[in-house]
């Protein structure tokens, strides 16, 4: 779809709707013969904590890189396309991970060994004697350390998410989440948002293109920005009885909240060997965490 | 001995929570195989009545009863009853996008008998005769929003039919769709009352209730129930039509000349 390179709302809604079409509603990775397809969606999730709480408990970067090199491992393994993955995973990091992170490798932040000056005042800065502002702002060595640390972090967990998202269908994710006795509430909501987000984002890509189709010449920014108001709110309420509806559909065909899929979920040897390579690189980032290895 | 009407509604009323009516004493029977219209405008309570008969909604006044069980909030947290009732009974939704959730057009077949605990084969069996049947085995791969909007009202009666419930209500079926698959939904839905199923329509089109309906009901746009008969008594009856605003008159040319008659609007024009 052409839109104009100034209609941001409209290209936005657009893009969103066209990218959740082929990454949300897309399962063609799930059904690849590879590894990660083959193991249960049980001893992913429990895998996936296990690598989690490893992630969370790694300070050195070497650590923390070796898991993110196993994480890509992990896709070219499992026949995800390195350049999609990456893609999917570092979308995210910058919004997510970088606003909290580039505040830290500066000095008023992170003090330390300073690796480059940014700005330099002619007195340090104290306000109401709460903040103290140095008279040089400099990007810190320990700043940029612990800014990458958490970066990194964020990658490899973020990563490995993605990863047991792209090798699971959905269905059997779900199913994998109501044999741990995650509560049905939750599986409801996930299983709707996955059908709802797309018919909601339809709607206001819609609501937009009827606008367009209505408007001649140039609209003052006040007008449009008071229409974008009354359309929020218009949607707000769509999406409401939207939401109704989709869950009304589910009801009426049965469903309870519990997901079932078709084949029944089996567990052997592969899945057994599989959580257990998972404890055992568990174990190996404790010991290394504590200079053991 | 007598046959057990299938649904029984007596005196229902229905108020949303802003205290808006959308249906107003209504009392009606549909019996066992029976093929039953229920006739009105849009915002005329249609939706609303069928979704409390499938046990979605629940009247604010009156009863309805299913099988001679009232349907109440408190019955279908019987998980036995709720099982039983969604087995025999399938709704088919009016905009489909709603109904259609699933990944593919294979797991949204699959989902009604998967939810209902059908033994694995007997599934596989059924999502197959019923992708055959509507003539969309080579959808099955495909995700719902990729298709057209006949396609997905195929699908959704798909995913009905692989449930093969004794009743089907049906909102607006044949709405918005192409007169070649309108055709195709109406010998559809003959096809299941050849079967013996029990059919339920809530729509607004006088020429499909002409062919489909054995009783009908009207709804008038005070939500309450205008008529009830047979089609030939209720589609014979200008005024009533009319007065339910499902006939109109106004201008229109045959052959050149202008001139007044009642009428309802289709794609072939006149009624």
């Amino acid at each position: 779809m052409l839109f104009h390179r100034r209609d941001f709302v409209a290209r936005t809604l657009a893009e969103l709707t066209e990218a959740l079409q082929r990454a949300v509603f897309t399962h063609r990775y799930a059904r690849l013969p590879g590894l990660l397809q083959r193991i249960d969606p049980r001893a992913k999730l429990v895998t996936l904590m296990v690598f989690l709480i490893g992630a969370g408990m790694a300070h050195r970067m070497e650590t923390l890189l070796g898991l993110y090199v196993f994480s890509l491992f992990l896709a070219i393994v499992s026949r995800v396309p390195l350049g999609f993955f990456l893609k999917r995973v570092w979308f995210f990091i910058p919004i997510f991970a970088g606003i909290i992170a580039i505040p830290a490798i500066f000095n008023v932040i992170t003090p330390g060994r300073p690796v480059l000056t940014i700005f330099r005042f002619s007195d340090p800065i104290s306000l109401l004697g709460l903040v103290h502002i140095p008279q040089e702002i400099t990007i810190t060595q320990q700043g940029l350390k612990g800014a990458s640390l958490f970066v990194i972090r964020v990658a490899d967990s973020v990563s490995l998410a993605v990863l047991l998202v792209l090798t699971t269908e959905w269905m059997r994710l779900l199913s994998a989440l109501s044999a741990f006795r995650f509560p049905r509430m939750g599986i409801l909501m996930l299983a709707m948002t996955y059908r709802y987000i797309f018919l909601f984002l339809r709607v206001a890509e819609e609501m937009f293109l009827a606008r367009r189709s209505r408007t001649v010449g140039h609209t003052p920014a006040r007008e449009k920005r008071r229409w974008i108001a009354g359309g929020t709110a218009f949607l707000l309420n769509r999406s409401y009885n939207l939401g109704n509806e989709v869950y009304l559909a589910m009801l009426s065909r049965g469903w309870n909240g519990k997901a079932r899929i078709l084949e029944e979920l089996r567990l052997g040897w592969l899945d057994a060997l599989w959580v257990a390579f998972s404890i055992l690189i568990l174990i190996a980032i404790v010991f290394s965490e504590k200079g053991l290895i | 001995m007598t046959e057990e009407p299938v649904f029984e509604l007596k005196n229902v009323g229905y108020s949303y929570m802003d205290g808006l009516t959308a249906l107003d004493d209504i009392s009606l029977q549909v019996m066992p195989g029976q093929r039953v219209v229920i006739l009105g405008v849009n915002g005329s309570g249609k939706s609303t009545l069928i979704k409390i008969m499938d046990g979605l909604y629940f009247p604010t006044t009156g009863e309805c009863k299913a099988f001679g069980v009232p349907l109440t909030e408190r019955q279908f947290r019987d998980e036995e009853f709720a099982f039983s009732f969604r087995r025999k009974v399938g709704l088919l939704f009016q905009d489909p996008d709603v109904q259609l959730f699933s990944p593919t057009v294979w797991n949204e077949v699959a989902f009604a008998p998967l939810q209902l605990g059908l033994p694995e084969d007997e599934i596989k069996q059924r999502v197959e005769n019923a992708l055959e049947t509507m003539g969309i085995w080579h959808l099955r791969e495909r995700a719902p929003y990729q298709l057209s909007e006949g396609e997905k009202k195929k699908v959704a009666l798909a995913s009905l039919l692989s449930l093969d419930p004794q009743i089907w209500l049906m909102d607006e079926p044949t709405a918005n769709l192409d007169p070649r698959t309108q055709g195709w939904v109406i010998d559809f839905l003959l096809s299941l009352a050849d079967r013996g199923k029990t059919l339920v329509l809530a729509i607004h089109e006088l020429e499909v209730a002409q062919i489909v309906a054995q009783k009908i009901y009207v709804l008038g746009e005070d939500h309450r129930m205008a008529a009830q008969g047979g089609p030939d008594e209720i589609l014979g009856d200008d005024d009533l039509l009319t007065q339910a605003n499902l006939m109109h008159i106004h201008r229109h040319f045959h052959g050149g000349d202008a001139h007044r008659h009642p009428h309802v609007h289709k794609h072939d024009h006149h009624g």
